[in-house]
């Protein structure tokens, strides 16, 4: 048997990679510090545990790991939409997990606005916020494993809501991705150079995509319609389907950070594109759906050849942190 | 190890000593005075003059009726006026109001003094909605809480009615909204008239609250079940709700 089950103490943090907050060089200060969540190594394995347990969902069948897998980023690999635990993620695309702190609000309509309350949302059944986490909380206080773990954490085994945030948060919030072959380009580190085609997408990017896709993060973490035709079927419309929504939003989604984005795919809010050149073609096309369309795209489409396609895509390609995705401490502890 | 034990053991002693020597001709120190007492606020849930009960009809202004299966909101930000017109902020003021979990909010460590008034807002400010994980009763597994779209609920009422054009006849409000023009977040402002609560340090005066279910559906905007069965986002609707809310908690009485 390949997959065994271990104590997630068994897989302890590599005492080299220790766990700290990270704000890479030129990079701006962080949305969300660890000021009143301190980092400690017992809390990230708790947070860890919890991420990769299917003990959090109802039928004890799926875990945030089963949608946010580390090998592709932490989006959902070959899943266009996300099926699961929860209906509503049912017309959404898993987007990739890291540089997290970062973000200003979550989901791709921004609906959650703080690092702190995005576990609680895939954990629950509804819109809203029903009764649907207690049960799990019972879960894991009948559990000794977990008893264990959250007195580690917390100092206490008493599992309850502001414990599994926090933990959770330290899991997540730790997810930096900052080596990619872009970042070693731009630290000069051991001499890393562009090829040609890396250069002139690069220089197209810039030109064409860094309004919205913003460096260092490759996003601004704001909200356009980048154009997209509306599916007919989802009619997903975005913050317009937020509570506060007013006409204004409709059709706005997160502009997503393109950090890592070979790995990312299906691609946009409802997973409709597998490639990247995909995902170029759409602006270079005229643009269908001009409800509130982004002031910073034309609307009859971007000009590119495709040479410039092809150089955007290996561009594109330079943002792969493998480092990232290989880091032992974001791995299943179950697995070795 | 034990050597340094018991010189500790002898030093104290020679402390304790010399203590005793020294206090024998001075007065035993009084306890110092209490500066603080308890004060309850209470909430008597109540459909007009009669007490609320869950699964009873009941009569709304519009003549439409209503059998309630819930009705919860949250009291925040409790600040004591006293009768030289000082004020107590009392800290942390977070609670949900449930008749079937709790109607008293019971507060210790309040100064004392006679109080004339209280501030409170029915909601939950919106620096709260703001800032990540809450525990008590903003701990997001309350059923007062939007997972998916951050913000508490203030107000929860659910029932049926006949009026309902919902399959089956439900009736549900679920008000919230903690910034913009049709935000859910209502001041209210209570004075006792003639009597005030008096804190101390050895009782437990209790401001007596009504709060009245039909006054959610009376001013200053009418609403009738038949027009309005659902209502889970924040608008223009909420926001009606909200205004007809704002008034639904008056006073009862002081008990000293
Ligand atoms: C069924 C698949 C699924 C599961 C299980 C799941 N997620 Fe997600 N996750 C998604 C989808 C889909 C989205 C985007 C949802 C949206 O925009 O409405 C998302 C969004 C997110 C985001 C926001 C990222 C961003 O860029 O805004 C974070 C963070 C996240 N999930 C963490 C978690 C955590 C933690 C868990 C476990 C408690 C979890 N997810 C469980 C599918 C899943
Ligand atoms: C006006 C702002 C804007 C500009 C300019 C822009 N994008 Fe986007 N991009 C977005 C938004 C918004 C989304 C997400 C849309 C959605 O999910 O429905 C997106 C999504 C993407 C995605 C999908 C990422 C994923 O993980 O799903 C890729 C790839 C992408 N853009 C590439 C580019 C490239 C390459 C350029 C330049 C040629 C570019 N974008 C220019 C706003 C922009």
């Amino acid at each position: 048997m390949v997959r065994c089950k271990v104590d997630p103490k068994i897989n302890p943090i590599l005492p080299s990679d220790d766990l700290k907050e990270i704000i890479p060089p030129n990079w701006p200060q962080p949305k969300y510090t660890f000021s009143t969540n301190t980092i400690t190594e017992d809390k990230f394995i708790l947070g860890r545990a919890l991420f990769y347990d299917p003990i959090l969902s109802k039928d004890n069948t799926i875990s945030c790991g089963s949608c946010h897998q580390q090998f592709v980023a932490f989006a959902n690999a070959d899943h266009a939409l996300s099926h699961g635990i929860n209906d509503l993620l049912g017309k959404r695309n898993a987007p990739g997990l890291f540089n997290l702190v970062w973000h200003s609000s979550f989901m791709h309509d921004g609906g959650i606005n703080h690092i702190e309350n995005q576990p609680i949302a895939p954990i629950t059944n509804t819109v809203e916020m029903g009764d649907d986490i207690n049960p799990i909380l019972e879960k894991l206080n009948a559990s000794s494993k977990y008893k264990n773990l959250f007195n580690k954490a917390f100092g206490s085994e008493v599992a309850d809501t502001k414990k599994l945030q926090l933990a959770m948060v330290q899991f997540m919030g730790l997810m930096y991705s900052y080596n990619s072959k872009y970042d070693r380009f731009k630290r000069q580190e051991n001499n890393t150079s562009f090829n040609d085609s890396e250069t002139r997408g690069y220089s197209l990017f810039l030109q064409k995509c860094a309004v919205c896709h913003t460096e260092p993060l490759m996003s601004s973490f704001e909200f356009r319609n980048n154009g997209l035709p509306v599916d007919p079927f989802l009619k997903d419309k975005g913050r317009g389907e937020l509570n506060t929504a007013e006409p204004g939003d409709d059709y706005l989604f997160k502009i997503p950070s393109l950090r890592n984005v070979a790995l990312t795919g299906p691609y946009m809010h409802d997973g409709r594109f597998t490639t990247l050149e995909q995902c170029i073609n759409h602006y270079t096309a005229a643009f269908t759906n001009t409800i509130n369309l982004a002031p910073e795209l034309p609307r009859q489409g971007m000009t590119l050849s495709a040479q410039d396609k092809a150089d955007l895509v290996s561009f594109l390609n330079t943002l792969t942190d493998y480092r990232f995705i290989s880091d032992k401490r974001f791995a299943d502890p179950n697995f070795k | 190890m034990n050597i340094i034990k018991y010189t500790l053991v002898i030093l104290s002693l020679f402390a304790l000593a010399s203590c005793k020597k020294d206090t024998k001709t001075v007065e035993p120190t009084p306890e110092p005075a209490p500066t603080t007492g308890n004060l309850k606020i209470n909430f008597a849930n109540k459909v007009g003059t009669a007490n609320l009960s869950y699964n009873t009809t009941y009569t709304i202004q519009s003549g439409d009726s209503i059998s309630i299966t819930k009705f919860k909101y949250y009291i925040s930000n409790i600040v004591l006026t006293k009768s030289d017109n000082s004020t107590y902020t009392v800290p942390n003021s977070y609670d949900i109001i449930d008749p079937a979990v709790k109607t008293a909010i019971n507060l210790t460590n309040v100064p004392i003094a006679n109080y004339k008034s209280v501030q409170f807002i029915i909601g939950v400010d919106s620096a709260r909605n703001k800032s990540g994980a809450q525990d008590g009763d903003l701990a997001p597994n309350k059923d007062m809480f939007w997972s998916w779209n951050t913000g508490y609920i203030f107000l929860k009422l659910e029932g049926t009615s006949p009026q309902s054009s919902a399959s089956n006849k439900s009736v549900i409000y679920h008000i919230g909204g903690f910034s913009g023009l049709n935000k859910g977040i209502r001041t209210v402002t209570i004075n006792f008239g003639s009597s005030t609560a008096n804190v101390n340090s050895s009782g437990t005066p209790a401001i007596n609250l009504n709060t009245d279910v039909l006054e959610i559906f009376k001013n200053p905007s009418p609403i009738s079940i038949s027009s309005l069965n659902f209502q889970m986002s924040v608008n223009a609707s909420s926001k009606m709700i909200a205004d007809n809310y704002a008034d639904m908690i008056t006073f009862g009485s002081i008990t000293n």
